[in-house]
């Protein structure tokens, strides 16, 4: 039976995985759906760092440590950088979609969206 | 369906993905036991290869730039959208609604120790941004960094100067050169036969700031794109709120 | 050490839960820097600097930034439709 220690990572990474989902699924206003889209999107980042980790290791800069030595995966880290900046900018454009649904129908609750016609 | 419906229905799908998904989990290697191969190399030979101290920045701006180049144009079709779905057509006609004024007035003090907090950030913000090859930085932080010194300014009360500086054109044309110059880097190595992307610049001494060839330009370029893509987007969702002026429908 | 990583992931599961049961818009926001500094604190921790630096600029606060624009935008359009409803009728 392995360590319950070693599977807590995967673990939160599932339950902000379900959190965020549920909070789509059951969600009132728009702008609270993409909030916790954003919740769903860090629960890939912990996952990625996790995958990467080594116990023991340093951080990948050797400005001041000899290369070679022990470091965790910096391949993993490259794909996290650049995803955290583009999903600042991709949830701009889910709010602006909002923004411009209010405009159109005045409400921003996503049940009152559906059943509004014309 | 009616919304009590889709909760129950989530939780008994959820329920049943979770438990798939510990049961996955429990057969993976142990946290902490990093044996892929391909970090390991990068790791040893990133620094003589590439004289790059930071291998982070080393792989994303040179071993797999051709993807950061594909994350930079997510950034730029973004933008677009955003102002595609709320900017104004020029000459459309509106009708004036009223500004919002704000009803607090700003001390002297808050607003001298701003305009600090402004010098500091955009020495800060060019620093992280030309020492991205060295520590931890690169163009990408950099460009948020740089990005929030308008809206210090808009905190300050001082609306005129923000608006002239985030509707200005020259910050559309700052983004198209940041994200047409990346490209452009990556096309040059074809004229001598070298592939796509290729570090083909001198890379000069390890832990010098002119170091590592292309991955110091491709990171100034791309924090050139980044500074104007939020400058963009916050001036897009403004628009309205500081001219004061609904367009008619 | 280990025990302090395995707190801070616990403590990540349950401001991931706080975030998404705030249902005021505004608070949430607030929230949600809260979760994006604490975010940086873990990628810190486990050796990930510059995805840190990351974090904290973008996620505790062009993001939430962001959010607030679109906010303060769909308040202004409520206020001058209803100003506007007020003075046609």
């Amino acid at each position: 039976m392995p360590n319950v220690l070693h599977l807590l990572p995967y673990f939160v990474a599932a339950w902000l995985f379900f959190c965020g989902l549920y909070g789509i699924v059951s969600s009132k206003h728009l702008v609270h759906s993409v909030m916790c889209l954003a919740i769903l999107q860090s629960s890939t980042y912990i996952l990625l760092l996790s995958i990467g980790y080594r116990v023991g290791g340093a951080a990948p800069v050797f400005a001041d440590i000899a290369p070679g030595k022990r470091t965790v995966d910096p391949v993993v880290q490259a794909l996290m950088l650049t995803d955290v900046v583009v999903e600042a900018v991709v949830v701009a454009l889910l709010l602006a979609m909002v923004v411009k649904a209010h405009e159109r129908s005045g409400t921003v609750s996503p049940d009152e969206l559906r059943t509004l016609r014309g | 369906m009616r919304e009590a419906v889709r909760t129950r229905l989530f939780f008994i799908f959820g329920g049943i993905f979770f438990l798939l998904f510990c049961y996955a989990a429990v057969d993976l290697p142990p946290w902490g036991s990093y044996r892929g191969p391909y970090g390991d190399v990068i790791a040893r030979v990133g620094v003589y290869e590439r004289h790059a101290t930071d291998a982070v920045n080393a792989v994303n701006y040179d071993y797999r730039a051709f993807d950061t180049l594909g994350e930079e144009f997510i950034l730029f079709a973004a933008v677009l959208g955003v102002m595609m779905l709320l900017r104004r057509e020029e000459g459309a006609s509106t009708h004036d609604v009223g500004r919002v004024v704000d009803k607090l007035h700003l001390s002297t003090t808050v607003r001298a120790i701003a305009m600090l907090a402004i010098l500091v950030t955009v020495v800060f913000g060019f620093y992280i941004g030309l020492h991205g090859q060295l520590t931890p930085g690169g163009g990408f932080q950099a460009g948020v960094i740089l990005a929030s010194v308008p809206f210090l300014l808009y905190v300050c009360e001082n609306t005129e100067s923000f608006r002239r500086i985030t509707s200005h054109s020259a910050v559309e044309v700052m983004e198209a050169l940041g994200a047409g110059s990346y490209a452009l880097i990556g096309l040059s190595p074809l004229i001598i036969g070298a592939p796509f992307l290729t570090n083909f610049l001198p890379l000069g001494k390890t832990g010098d700031v002119f170091s590592s060839g292309t991955i110091a330009l491709i990171s100034a370029c791309i924090g050139l794109e980044v500074t104007a893509a939020f400058l963009l987007v916050g001036y897009t969702y403004l628009e309205e709120i500081i001219t004061g002026e609904i367009p008619e429908e | 050490m280990m025990w302090v990583g395995a707190g801070l992931f616990l403590l990540v599961a349950v401001t991931g839960f706080g975030v998404v049961r705030t249902r005021d818009v505004t608070s949430q926001v607030i929230a949600l820097s809260f979760y994006g500094m604490l975010m940086a604190l873990v990628f810190f921790f486990f050796q990930a600097p510059d995805v840190a630096l990351s974090q904290i600029t973008v996620g505790a606060i062009a993001l939430p930034l962001m959010v607030m624009l679109a906010i303060s935008r769909l308040k202004y359009r409520t206020a001058a439709q209803r100003n506007r409803g007020e003075r046609d009728a």
